[in-house]
């Protein structure tokens, strides 16, 4: 498992500092990451893949420094975001899911290969080739997985993937991610589902307050919000 | 095309792009230049043979075809009006016809193929242009058509909520704004999926 390093990160939008001084060993399988709005988290998983660049302090994966191999290691990490329509890129679903394979030096048939496995996987296939904007909200946040997914990323992240579904497909998705082989990050406020994790990270104001197994980390949570 | 691919096997589905692109521009040339309603109306059977052959489903064809009707409904009168029934006729005709066409190639052609197309049409100019970013503006700017159109209406249902209403400003303020924060996160999406270069 290729590990994730924050060594004294700090970053500020403009005067308002953000995160303070971070410093975390990501290298377990399945992490968890809870706290207020506000709080830091998106900005914290966004500089995984280089989408944001810390004003101060590295962040590396497998060893790569981020912020001068945001390429390469955008390739090992899949990113998920909240809102599925903003990661659908082309108009049909098939399309989608092959256009994370582009410039990848692959024959059309491999495209179409895996494309179809990854669709079959999340039971897209009989979507192939509908628009994917008339997809319901769960199915557009399994299309974004199965996009990520096509690439066979060593990592995932994802930040708050299930804010805008119901608690079904919420349960879905979740389940699917925590069953993944890859590493997985998840930024989360479904705190029922966090057992499931191996890590919890509480976020507070741009500082980890708690870095614990569910149990101990959700207990700090609740304590900062009661 | 923007979603409204309808998948077949068609000969017409697996004609290459640009092959059916060219036949699409010079049908459109042609039939502008004919000048009898008799030929017109010949076309037109062409035209009904060429759906049949491709399958494509009524509904789906009646969708791109329907509203040019609605228009021809209050345009050929007029234009019989004021320069007779021939003109208003070769009008109509030529316009059903080109349409029909082009509904013909949305249906039956995916954006990838299109892309695909104009990247090889490009090829000998990548020197000067890169085909595969032009081809990726197109289908982001195929892929806003639907997105634009629902921030529109969710703009106007949640006015409608609120009971306000209001110019047209009022409207195009929240729509731009909100079409700017989705520009902003698609942006973000591309370069996750390691498309920013
Ligand atoms: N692009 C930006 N420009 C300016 N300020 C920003 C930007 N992105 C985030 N912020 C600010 O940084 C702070 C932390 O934001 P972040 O998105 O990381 O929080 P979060 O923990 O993900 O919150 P939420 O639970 O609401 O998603 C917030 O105060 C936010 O307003
Ligand atoms: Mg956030």
């Amino acid at each position: 498992m290729s590990t994730i390093d924050f060594d004294g990160v700090s970053h500020a939008f403009g005067e308002r500092m953000v995160l303070r001084d971070i410093r975390l060993s990501l290298t377990e399988q399945r992490i968890g990451i809870v706290g207020a709005n506000g709080s830091g988290k998106s900005t914290l998983v966004r500089l995984i893949n280089g989408l944001i660049r810390p004003d101060t302090g590295t962040v590396s994966v497998g060893g790569l420094d981020v912020a001068r191999n945001a390429k390469a290691v955008r390739r090992q990490v899949g990113f998920i975001f909240t809102n599925p329509d903003n990661q659908i890129v082309m108009p049909t679903v098939a399309e989608d899911v092959a256009f994370t394979l582009r410039r990848r030096g692959l024959t059309p048939l491999e495209i179409t290969t895996r494309t179809q496995a990854a669709l079959e996987r999340f039971g897209l296939d009989q979507h192939a080739d509908h628009p994917a904007h008339r997809l319901s909200g769960g199915q557009k946040q399994l299309l974004a997985l199965a996009a990520v997914l096509v690439a066979e990323p060593e990592i995932v992240v994802a930040d708050e993937p299930t804010t805008l579904l119901d608690a079904r497909n919420a349960r879905r998705i979740t389940e699917l991610l925590l069953g993944l082989s890859q590493q997985v990050i998840v930024v989360t406020h479904q705190l029922d589902l966090l057992a499931a994790f191996d890590r919890v990270i509480v976020m507070e104001d741009g500082r980890v307050v708690a870095d614990n197994a569910p149990d101990a980390a959700l207990g700090a949570y609740r304590e900062l919000l009661a | 095309m923007i979603g409204l691919y309808h998948p077949g096997h068609s000969l017409i589905h697996r004609a290459p792009m640009l092959l059916k692109l060219s036949l699409l521009s010079l049908a459109v040339l042609l039939v502008g230049l004919l000048g009898e309603l008799g030929q017109l109306g010949a076309c037109l059977l062409a035209v009904i043979a060429l759906f049949l052959l491709a399958r494509v489903p009524l509904g789906a064809a009646w969708k791109q075809i329907g509203p040019i009707l609605w228009i021809l409904v209050i345009a050929v009168p007029l234009q019989a009006l004021f320069a007779g029934w021939t003109t208003a006729g070769l009008m109509a005709g030529r316009l059903l016809i080109a349409v029909a066409l082009a509904a013909l190639f949305t249906l039956t052609t995916t954006v990838t193929a299109v892309l695909e197309g104009f990247q090889k049409l490009l090829r000998p100019f990548r020197r000067w242009v890169d085909a595969d970013r032009v081809g990726l503006l197109l289908a982001l700017t195929l892929r806003c058509i639907p997105l634009v159109a629902e921030i529109v209406s969710e703009v106007i249902e949640a006015r409608r909520a609120r009971g306000t209403q209001g110019s047209l400003l009022a409207l195009a303020v929240p729509v731009v704004v909100r079409s700017l924060y989705a520009a902003d996160a698609i942006g973000e999406a591309l370069a996750a999926r390691g498309l920013d270069d």
